[in-house]
């Protein structure tokens, strides 16, 4: 770790307190060598109405997406997007985001990975530094270019596929979207539009765990005592479980991947992006419709 | 190529005259620039449509008096995309003939040239308002 931690009480009782940053601490840390404040939203204006100081955008839609293929940017993509944005391999990044940390959580998750290794997310997000009237600016940050070495991406830990997802049946799958769309009524989130997956329900045997439930109202996660209960006593999750969460496309999904890869400690944590929007809609994929997890799919 | 209004074909032009990275700044000067509801929906918002299609909360309503056709619409602070969108089709719309409104073309939004910029959710829910309000206008002139 390149930068002083954040002392916060709660964060020490999560098992990776360094992955997390207070409103308080990241305000007497503003403008500091080696720190780079990163905004990542769901909407991609809400930067440019206002941002906190000396913060720069990451666009989740234009920047971490490579244009023609559905994936991420590729290695020398990214090597190119962080030295164009003045970031260090060596930087502390904390990200922040609106609709409390979703994309901003989806970038930790990104660039976790490319390895970079100095990565915290400011616990409420947007939400909560706007709530405490806290400074923020509408001057655009220039920091000089940097030059991000190249380093290719590593989907094998972090990241699963609709294969990984047949090979992993049998193990704990966690669906993080709406009840909603858990059980099939809707195929997208409530009040959100129908993004195009051909079929609602969900993965056989997932287990439905709204990732709202780890947050308060202030967008703030929930003290360790209350996703010990949610996770680990009612999921059924343990140290040593390995777990892949989806959600729609992935984001609210990366939430979740957080919570229980850096606030539980759960060994093995694995996001699915293709998520519901590739598996409603695979050919030869099967799904679960009801309230019910639905047994363990054989594959033919 | 569809005909448009004067002021739709002011915002087409405005676009397209931008470089593909100021795109987004002048949606942001259009999210900026919408009005206020009048206080006769501001205080009755039982009174508007919500879009379901869109991400945020967005409301709207549909005058029709005269053969001219009224719009008004309105977005959180919180999410100047959709405001922004909100505003295009309030500049383009509002004060039209009833016909022209009813039968403007989808192929609007497309001209911006802001499919690549913005995901395709907020484009769909760009359409759900078009699609709303054009319904409205209908029902209100039947």
């Amino acid at each position: 770790m390149s930068y002083p931690l954040d002392p916060n009480p709660k964060f020490q009782t999560y098992s990776s307190p360094e992955a997390l940053v207070s409103t308080d601490w990241l305000a007497q840390n503003l403008d500091k060598p080696g720190l780079t404040i990163i905004e990542c939203d769901e909407d991609i204006l809400l930067f440019e109405t206002g941002h906190i100081p000396g913060a720069i955008k990451l666009d989740w839609h234009t920047e971490l997406n490579d244009p023609v293929t559905r994936d991420f940017l590729d290695g020398q993509a990214f090597s190119d997007l962080l030295s164009a944005k003045g970031i260090a391999r060596t930087d502390t990044l904390v990200i922040y985001g609106d609709k409390s940390n979703w994309w901003a959580t989806y970038a930790f998750w990104i660039i976790k990975l490319f390895g970079h290794a100095d990565v915290r997310i400011l616990d409420g997000g947007r939400a909560k530094w706007i709530a405490e009237n806290r400074v923020t600016t509408t001057d655009s940050t220039n920091s000089p270019a940097t030059s991000y070495p190249l380093v290719n991406r590593d989907d094998e830990k972090l990241r699963a596929f609709k294969e990984d997802v047949f090979q992993h049946f049998g193990k704990p799958l966690i669906d993080v979207r709406s009840p909603e769309e858990y059980s099939g009524e809707r195929t997208h989130m409530p009040n959100y539009p129908d993004e195009g997956a051909l079929r609602g329900g969900h993965i056989p045997s997932a287990a439905s765990v709204p990732w709202s439930r780890s947050v308060n109202e202030d967008q703030t996660f929930k003290p360790i005592e209350e996703l010990n209960q949610i996770y680990r006593e009612q999921a059924g999750l343990g140290d040593a479980s390995d777990v892949i969460a989806y959600c729609r496309i992935g984001e609210r999904s990366s939430h979740t991947w957080f919570v229980l890869k850096y606030l539980l400690g759960i060994e093995k944590v694995r996001n699915y992006d293709g998520s519901w929007t590739e598996w409603g809609s695979a050919v030869q994929v099967p799904i679960a419709k009801g309230l019910e997890p639905g047994p363990v799919p054989v594959r033919l | 190529m569809p005909t448009y209004s004067t002021s739709a074909q002011q915002i087409i032009s405005a676009f397209a005259e931008v470089p593909k990275s100021s795109r987004l700044e002048l949606l942001l000067e259009y999210a900026n620039a919408l009005p206020a509801l009048p206080d006769r929906y501001a205080d009755h918002p039982e009174l508007l449509e919500r879009v379901e299609e869109c991400q945020s909360p967005v409301f709207l309503f549909v005058e029709v008096f005269d053969s001219k056709v009224r719009i008004f619409l309105t977005a959180p602070l919180e999410s100047p995309t959709t405001r922004g969108f909100a505003s295009l089709l309030q500049l383009a719309l509002d004060g039209g003939e009833i016909d022209d409104v009813a039968g403007f073309s989808d192929q609007f939004i497309n001209e911006l040239q802001l499919t690549e910029l913005v995901s395709p959710l907020r484009i769909r829910g760009m359409h759900g308002m078009l699609a709303r309000i054009k319904r409205q206008v209908a029902e209100k002139t039947l």
